[in-house]
């Protein structure tokens, strides 16, 4: 009989790519939606720095000591307005309390210095107490007390000045701005990754398999004879490219935004990676899809229709997920080649070794060809199942 | 005359889920569908399956098709078993049966390339074999159309060509006229006709009395699962016409009267 794969292969790729919609949905929405989703987010984190690099508070304050002032002009983002008299301070922290007023209001002792300065300790008496009034349902209020209180720590802090940590600004983080990119590649992308690819496998698998028995088209294709291992076959290895094609769109869309995402961390790119991390990256990605698929498709050809196979894969993407999840837990990241046979398990890790540029090639030969494996074995229980007619016309 | 199909004694059992029980108020765990089946078709002849809803005919036909397995027996379709070489019983037969849909998506035109490669039919042979099909059943102008865009007598066109894309010389049709207006129904039933002119070796399964005394050499009559008559057309009317016949033997095998 003549080999029927290419059939089946081409068939799927007339249904996926002939249709506009799910062209759309699949490929080109996910990497899209990423890019755009990510560099919103981006820019949210950068304007709030922005934001708060450029913030002014304004604290009404009563008998401002002199060694404050000096303080506060030193790169503080405070701006002072002193309150002459008690009725100026009542209607400050009435304008305060009814939110009319942002900020906050201080009142410091007469002569704060000099009683600072004499101060003792040990005497046991009360420290002389400073008041800042705010509204913690004014956000300005609640933040401009965080920054007055902090002002006051260091101000507290330096009379007692014995010794500095990292008095320069910069030049005591060690770390190259590659190690950065390697640091949030390696620790975001292979759980990232792993989603995408479930999530693209999962658009596509269930409808195929699951919507085609629940369609009554599968029992047309059973009835020719085609042999199931290659419909089996055919079916596993369109899906697949199908899925990586998602998939590589979610990647695209997350390497790109991803420096924007960082707060527009400029430092971070994916230059740092090579042609060699590339291929293998693709290696990987190649045979995760074929488990993915595989696994996706044997519980879509169980289901009786796609509603049923989404309700029984979606827990299987939760472990999917997890597994992704273990190369962002260093106690969780192992070496040794056994444990690069446990499937996704090894995907996630392999993935993770090569964003931090930690290669084992053994580790990768083996996490291919277990996963090559597993999808064989994937495609034989398919074919099995397309055999079965217990599974085939269960309703 | 060669005999080209022969079923041997078929059996086919199915398990009756808690719901089917309940609703069909039985506490049986095992519906016997196909009890020990057996009947021969010849080469050129139209046979044709009669039994009512249930009674077991798309059940033997499925298991004729290789679509399904018995549980016992055989079906030969030229040879080549069912149980052995459900395979070659695939490339040899033509079969079709509502249960059978095609992917709304396609239009008839890939259908029919598609199905044809999948039969291993030779590009140039499968156009000829097109061209003829379509025109003959109007498909012509709605082969560019996609399936889900036809009306359901067109569909049941377009399904029947696909069953005979490879030009099979065994052919067996499920209630082909079933659910079809009279104009699609007479198109398919002259077709039926004009197959059996082409020397083919028909088996269609129908509870449609008309079809099978317009078509059918000879007839088989199954009850519960059981072939309880199998006579050519002539000698089963002999005495009655096939419709009052048939209540007879239904009366008669069932246990009850049909006319209450």
């Amino acid at each position: 009989m003549k080999n029927n794969i290419m059939t089946i292969i081409k068939k799927e790729f007339t249904r996926f790519f002939t249709d506009k919609r799910m062209v759309l949905t699949t490929v080109i929405m996910p990497g899209v939606m990423i890019y755009l989703l990510y560099s919103v987010m981006g820019m949210g984190f950068t304007s709030q720095f922005e934001n708060t690099e450029n913030y002014q508070i304004k604290v009404s304050v009563q008998s401002l000591p002199q060694s404050l002032k000096i303080i506060a002009e030193q790169g503080t983002p405070i701006i002072f307005s002193e309150l002459s008299g008690e009725d100026k301070k009542q209607e400050a922290l009435e304008n305060l309390a009814d939110g009319e007023e942002g900020s906050i209001v201080a009142v410091f002792p007469e002569n704060f210095d000099e009683l600072v300065a004499e101060y003792d300790v040990s005497t046991g008496n009360p420290a002389p107490a400073v008041e800042i009034y705010y509204n913690s349902s004014n956000t300005e209020s609640k933040s401009a007390y965080g920054i007055m209180k902090e002002v006051l720590d260091q101000y507290e802090s330096s009379l007692a000045n014995k010794f500095d940590i990292n008095p320069a600004e910069e030049g005591y983080d060690l770390a190259s701005e590659e190690d950065m990119s390697i640091q949030v590649f390696s620790m975001m992308v292979p759980m990232l990754m792993m989603v995408f690819l479930f999530s693209g496998c999962m658009a596509i698998a269930p409808e195929s398999i699951a919507g085609e028995k629940e369609r009554g088209t599968i029992a047309t294709l059973l009835v020719t004879p085609i042999k199931r291992s290659h419909l089996a076959l055919g079916k596993i290895v369109s899906l697949s490219v199908i899925a990586i094609l998602s998939g590589f769109s979610s990647f695209l869309g997350t390497m790109l935004s991803l420096p924007k995402l960082m707060g527009g961390e400029e430092n971070i790119n994916a230059s740092v990676y090579g042609m060699k991390e590339y291929a293998m990256l693709l290696l990987i990605i190649l045979s995760t899809a074929l488990v993915i698929v595989a696994l996706i498709s044997i519980v879509s050809a169980f289901a009786k229709n796609v509603k049923e196979a989404t309700g029984w894969i979606t827990p299987i993407m939760i472990i999917s997920m997890l597994l992704g999840v273990t190369s962002m837990v260093e106690s969780l990241c192992k070496t040794e080649p056994i444990w690069f046979l446990i499937p996704l398990y090894n995907s996630a890790q392999c993935m993770s070794a090569i964003f931090s540029l930690d290669i084992s090639i053994v580790n990768i030969i083996v996490t291919v060809v277990a996963n090559i494996c597993y999808a064989g074995i994937g495609v034989f229980i398919l074919t099995k199942m397309f055999d079965n007619e217990k599974v085939m016309f269960s309703k | 005359m060669k005999e080209l199909l022969q079923v041997q004694n078929l059996k086919k059992t199915f398990k009756v889920s808690a719901k089917q029980q309940k609703i069909q108020g039985t506490k049986e765990r095992l519906k016997v569908a196909v009890n020990h089946l057996s009947f021969t078709a010849y080469e050129g002849e139209v046979f044709g399956l009669l039994g009512s809803n249930g009674a077991g005919k798309t059940t033997t036909l499925r298991m004729m098709s290789a679509l399904i397995v018995p549980d016992e027996g055989d079906v030969l379709v030229d040879g080549s078993s069912v149980v052995k070489n459900p395979n070659e019983v695939r490339s040899k037969i033509g079969f079709l049966t509502s249960e059978l849909k095609l992917e709304e998506f396609f239009t008839p035109n890939y259908l029919f390339d598609f199905f044809a490669e999948l039969h291993g039919v030779e590009k140039e042979t499968a156009r000829k074999r097109k061209q003829e099909l379509f025109e003959k059943f109007q498909i012509s102008q709605f082969a560019e159309v996609k399936v889900a865009n036809l009306s359901t007598g067109m569909k049941q066109k377009v399904s029947l060509v696909i069953s005979i894309v490879h030009n099979p010389s065994i052919i067996i049709f499920d209630e082909p006229t079933n659910g079809l207006d009279v104009l699609t129904a007479k198109v398919v039933t002259d077709f039926l006709l004009e197959l059996k002119s082409q020397g083919k070796t028909i088996v269609v399964s129908t509870h449609i009395f008309s079809l099978i005394e317009k078509i059918c050499d000879r007839v088989g009559i199954i009850i519960d699962g059981s072939m309880v008559v199998c006579d050519t057309l002539e000698n089963i009317t002999a005495e009655k016409c096939l419709e009052e016949k048939f209540f007879d033997i239904y009366a008669e095998r069932a246990g009850e009267s049909y006319e209450k």
